[in-house]
């Protein structure tokens, strides 16, 4: 009985282990390198003036003054583009489940979705951008989060989608033998299972809409203003951080990596929120 | 015998296998009816096709009727909801909705909108419970995950969630199969309390189950029905080769 280590499987065993374990360690020190850069070179310009302050002397050039304007847009943005989002793909994925499951028509649904979800965010805002020419609008909030909606709808209607499959059949039976409707089925009981991956996939699509640049480089400009209303262009955090970085001043590229530092926070502040509230929700759920 | 169920001429389809051979049978009002056979002889089809769950299985095919109360349930202005309310199902396995105790059994009445006010749904929850001998163990816990029961307790708990909507017919799918003697042993009294009040229909596969529950039985062949009747004639005196040979223990 006693371990034979030389034995062949064993030996397998060892060298798919340590694969493993390599693979690991690369992915958990990238991460890590990339916190600290951030945190390294964006901590020092990181001042209270940078997050309470619009910019000053302009955002190209200006070594003064914070970015409030990019915290705010973004927040303003990528808020609006998932609500927008959560308004269409509830919608989608609860028909997909209650009418579409296995059918024909329910997989075209899913097929244009994933390729939707393909589609690179600058097609995205190219698109955003002929749609305001065509209707005469001008860069600004509201056509920032109508891009950001599309960006986000594919993500967030296919994380749903997912995890409403995943949904016990006998669950639906039961509440269908109670004499409910399909519709009764899908609000009462499919959404309330799913509520805690519904969050999950939309905080996904929310950190993926506050942290794109390219959907919302056209359609929602740049400016050192705060937005006052839907009409006017706003900057955001990506932008921020891309304008900045492209500064021949040193200053101001330090304050780029401050501003994806803060941009940084803002993403993990949500997923650690998400995850939070996932597992206060899901005390109900049926495992 | 006052029938509650007829059934008429029903042939049923899964693709093109016939799963139910032109089945004829009245279901006795207020008593339990023990539907047994061996495995894949369509018991649970017909079961199915009380409160039109067969349905539910895409590529199925009907045909005759089924009449509960004198209306045939698969007619056009039908609604199904109602059927469903009035034929209650204890499924094989227990499945709680992903509430607390409380909400499962106020779910059903709630989407009838059977109560009044708060006052009300809590008497009904708290009435339901008592009826399916579970509220002695959850009245403290009323809050909790349904989830958080023992597997017998949840199917007590679907029985008073399933009673709650005030049915006429409980169907049962092998109510206890997944449950210990204990639980297994609650259920059946429980359905025993219940038969006066509810016309009962249980399918079977074990044979004690069925002798201690049986009011009226029907035994089932490969889709076709080869005897019903009154539980005495036919566990001392079946009339049929199959049914004398099953309850033997031969197949």
């Amino acid at each position: 009985m006693k371990k034979k280590h030389f034995e062949q499987r064993h030996l397998v065993e060892l060298f798919i282990k340590t694969i493993m374990r390599i693979a690991l360690i690369i992915v958990a020190s990238s991460l890590g390198l990339i916190l600290w850069t951030i945190i390294s070179r964006g901590l020092p310009s990181l001042t209270w003036d940078m997050v309470t302050q619009i910019p000053k002397g302009g955002y190209y050039m200006g070594k003064e003054g914070g970015i409030l304007n990019a915290i705010i847009g973004s927040i303003y943005l990528a808020s609006g583009g998932t609500l927008i989002a959560i308004i269409l793909s509830l919608p989608i994925a609860l028909y997909l489940q209650a009418y579409a499951q296995d059918s024909k028509w329910g997989d075209y649904v899913r097929l244009s979705l994933d390729v939707l979800w393909g589609i690179p965010s600058i097609v995205y805002g190219a698109f955003g951008f002929a749609l305001m020419i065509m209707l005469g609008l001008r860069a600004s909030l509201i056509a920032g989060i109508i891009a950001l909606a599309l960006v986000e709808l594919p993500i967030m209607t296919r994380a749903m989608d997912e995890v409403i499959r995943r949904m016990p059949k006998d669950l639906e039976h039961a509440a269908l033998a109670l004499g409910s409707t399909k519709f009764e089925v899908a609000l009462r009981v499919v959404t309330r299972q799913m509520l805690p991956g519904i969050i999950t996939g939309i905080l996904l699509a929310f950190g993926r809409g506050i942290g794109d640049a390219a959907s919302v480089l056209f359609t929602a400009g740049y400016t050192d203003r705060i937005p006052t209303s839907l009409m006017n262009p706003t900057a955001s955090l990506p932008l921020a951080v891309f304008f900045q970085l492209g500064s021949p001043y040193p200053e101001v590229r330090e304050r780029g990596y401050a501003a994806a530092l803060i941009l940084t926070i803002i993403v993990l502040f949500v997923s650690f929120a998400s995850r939070w509230l996932a597992s206060r929700l899901s005390k109900y759920s049926v495992k | 015998m006052d029938a509650h169920i007829q059934v008429k001429n029903l042939n049923a389809y899964y693709g093109k296998q016939l799963a139910l051979k032109d089945i004829n049978i009245e279901i006795p009002k207020n008593q339990i009816t023990v539907i047994m056979g061996p495995s894949g002889c369509g018991k649970t089809t017909l079961l199915k096709t009380f409160n039109r769950f067969f349905e539910l299985t895409e590529n199925t095919q009907l045909t005759g009727e089924v009449l509960v109360d004198g209306e045939n349930i698969y007619n056009k202005d039908i609604d199904v909801t109602e059927v469903r309310k009035i034929v209650g199902l204890l499924a094989q396995r227990p499945s709680p909705l992903p509430m607390s105790i409380y909400d499962n059994v106020a779910y059903g009445m709630h989407i009838h909108h059977m109560r009044k006010n708060r006052e009300d749904y809590k008497d009904g929850v708290k009435h339901y419970l008592e009826i399916a001998g579970l509220w002695e163990e959850v009245q403290n816990r009323l809050n909790e995950p349904a989830t958080s029961l023992s597997i017998g307790q949840q199917q007590r708990l679907c029985l008073a969630r399933g009673l709650a909507v005030e049915p006429e017919i409980i169907l049962g799918d092998e109510p206890t199969s997944a449950l210990d003697p204990i639980s297994s042993q609650h259920i059946e009294s429980r359905l025993l309390d219940l038969k006066k009040q509810y016309t009962t229909i249980i399918v079977t596969h074990t044979l004690r189950q069925a002798k201690r529950l049986a009011d009226y039985v029907i035994f089932m062949y490969l889709g076709e029905l080869i005897e019903a009747g009154p539980a005495k004639e036919i566990f001392s005196n079946p009339k049929h080769e199959r049914t004398k040979q099953y309850l033997e223990g031969l197949f």
